[in-house]
């Protein structure tokens, strides 16, 4: 009889305590070379991970095989890609509460530039304001538009020659880059009012185009996740088709069109293209949508960029007092969306479909 | 009420396929017809077809001809939607109403059609309905939690309280006991012997057991070859077809030589 080489079921193990001691090597490895060649700190850190996600599968493979090792490599290259896309993210956000937080005070939210020159303290209450209504315009237009496109390409028009052409052409919009949608915004209407027309009703117009596409696609996909026993269920029940949509496909699909559209918002509420072209700039208050240049927060960031204002005579500040303003505008809009995202996530919870015992 | 349904030689399509031939039946009021056969036959979508389900599915329609007490389903003034509030439908896998309470699924298909109901009524149909079908007893401290916290066999029995919420006149069950435990079916076929002295019950199940258990008649349907359109080989009733079948396949079907 012939014996098979039978792999052994046990095999040696790394100990648990392998992979901190491979880190604190790589560290001090990384720290005496940057001690001796004189490396700053950033590429200290850098070599000291590259040293990290090589040796502990290097050690691994010699001692647990190559499975294990690619495990480990896998592993530690998955983490190290999560490490280095959050510290662009972690860097921004701190960047921007540390040059912004100083600039928030009761008075920079409650007022306008209205009269505002130079180092005179200005607010960004128009700036919000024109955020708000534009953003909320935007969203009353796309939302039954793109809500209602879902419904007719789920329920209705399901593989229907129309549907995949709608399909086809939703696509295509998702692509269409925001200055163009803001320059068919503004053709749109300066053919209706004239060539000088400025007005938020122009920049709603575009944001809505940009966040149509976007509304559809995660409602659809939404739409589509609702199991088609219900659907059955509420037919047998003698329930018109329309009441079964509106009744029971949409409260089911409710949590996750909410959050879609709340992303969409959160989207399109930094646009800065669309808005330049079709609201304009304006340094006072205008809550009419119809009539008067409109200042949304991203422009009023680009226009204190753009315009900052000259640095006063013998104060102690290098920058002039525009930059300020931009970054305590830039961290307003940062919450603002933050704060949406987290709207969403709480909405979706909420009308998420209850299994609970 | 119960009412008696009568087919006559019934084609079913999906788009050009022929799914279903030339059906002919009575299936009378207060019983339990079963119709059992291979996969594929055509059981379910002959079922289907008597509530105008199966229109659901694109490319779905009918030849031939189906009235319920005199009255013709597929006549082009009948609305399928009225339809199926006469003739309501237990489907295979349990399906209650994700957003909804206990309590809100029994109603739902009074709710669902926006008919206003004060709210002693209202707890009086939850009540009758779910003791109709078994389950008071288990849920009537929790109508208030989600139907899909149940288990399987009570999800199916609260699908049946609410298909007999709305007082259908036939509940058409298809294959309601596949996803359940002997336990629950045997609940559920308890349930069906109740629900015959006021409904007309039709009954699809792999099972012929079941078949020989809970029905009155029994329909055996079978494919001449794969491919082919599913049709009726013996209707006839149960006791009958079980110890008797007047025909070779079915009881080559029924003791186990095929199938």
């Amino acid at each position: 009889m012939t014996t098979l080489a039978v792999s052994p079921l046990a095999r040696p193990r790394l100990p648990r305590w392998a992979p901190a001691v491979v880190a604190v090597g790589a560290i001090a490895v990384a720290g005496l070379l940057a001690l001796l060649l004189g490396w700053g700190p950033v590429a200290t850190l850098i070599v000291a991970g590259v040293l990290y996600v090589v040796v502990l599968p290097a050690w691994s493979r010699l001692l647990e095989g190559s499975r294990a090792a690619a495990d480990r490599l896998m592993t530690n290259l998955v983490w190290g890609s999560f490490v280095v896309v959050c510290v662009p993210l972690l860097w921004l956000i701190i960047m921007v509460v540390r040059k912004g937080a100083p600039e928030i005070t009761g008075h920079f939210l409650s007022t306008s530039m209205r009269n505002v020159v130079g180092p005179m303290p200005g607010g960004i209450l128009h700036a919000l304001e024109g955020t708000v209504v534009v953003t909320l315009a935007a969203t009353l237009i796309a939302v039954p538009l793109g809500l209602m496109t879902a419904i007719y390409l789920i329920e209705y028009g399901r593989g229907s020659r129309l549907a995949r052409v709608i399909t086809f052409l939703v696509d295509v919009m998702t692509g269409i880059p925001s200055i163009v949608a803001g320059l068919f915004a503004l053709a749109l209407l300066v053919l209706f009012f004239g060539p000088a027309f400025r007005a938020g009703i122009g920049g709603a117009i575009a944001l809505a185009l940009l966040m149509t596409p976007t509304v559809v696609r995660s409602a659809e996909e939404m739409l589509r996740l609702v199991p088609n026993d219900l659907r059955e269920a509420s037919y047998a029940l003698g329930v018109a088709k329309w009441r079964t949509i509106v009744r029971v496909v949409m409260p089911t699909a409710l949590g996750g069109i909410v959050t879609g559209v709340v992303l969409a918002i959160s989207r399109v509420i930094g646009e800065t293209a669309p808005l330049l072209v079709t609201a304009g700039y304006n340094d006072s208050m205008n809550g009419n949508l119809f009539s008067g240049r409109m200042t949304t927060l991203p422009v009023f960031i680009y226009n204190q960029y753009k315009t900052p204002g000259a640095v006063p005579l013998g104060a102690h500040a290098t920058d002039p007092p525009g930059y300020a303003r931009a970054w305590g505008a830039a961290l307003v809009l940062i919450v603002i969306v933050m704060i949406l995202n987290l709207i969403a996530r709480i909405i979706g919870k909420i009308f998420a479909p209850k299994t609970g015992r | 009420m119960a009412k008696s349904i009568d087919v006559s030689d019934l084609d079913i399509y999906y788009g050009d396929f022929k799914a279903v031939e030339g059906v002919t039946m009575t299936i009378k009021a207060k019983s339990v017809t079963a119709f059992i056969g291979p996969s594929g036959c055509g059981k379910s979508t002959f079922l289907r077809s008597l509530n105008r389900m199966h229109e659901v599915i694109p490319g779905a329609r009918v030849e031939g001809k189906v009235t319920v007490d005199g009255q013709s389903l597929y006549d082009p003034s009948v609305d399928p939607v009225e339809v199926r509030r006469r003739i309501g439908m237990v489907f295979q896998r349990p399906n209650p109403f994700p957003t909804m309470s206990i309590y809100e699924n029994v109603l739902a298909g009074n709710r669902l059609n926006s008919r206003r109901l004060p709210k002693s009524e209202a707890d009086a149909i939850v009540e009758k309905s779910l003791r109709g079908a078994n389950l008071w007893n288990e849920v009537k401290d929790r109508l208030s939690r989600p139907g899909m916290g149940l288990s399987g066999g009570q999800q199916q029995r609260l699908c049946i309280a609410r298909a007999i919420a709305v007082q259908p006149d036939v509940l058409l069950m298809d294959e309601p006991c596949s996803a359940l435990d002997p336990i629950s079916t045997a609940a559920i076929e308890d349930l069906i012997h109740e629900l015959k002295s006021d409904y007309t019950i039709v009954i699809v199940t792999h099972n012929m057991q079941q078949a020989a258990r809970v029905s009155d008649d029994t329909g055996f349907f079978n494919l001449k070859a794969a491919g082919q359109p599913g049709h009726l080989v013996e209707f006839n009733p149960t006791k009958a077809m079980f110890t008797n079948p007047t025909n070779e396949a079915t009881e080559a079907y029924i003791s186990g030589r095929f199938g």
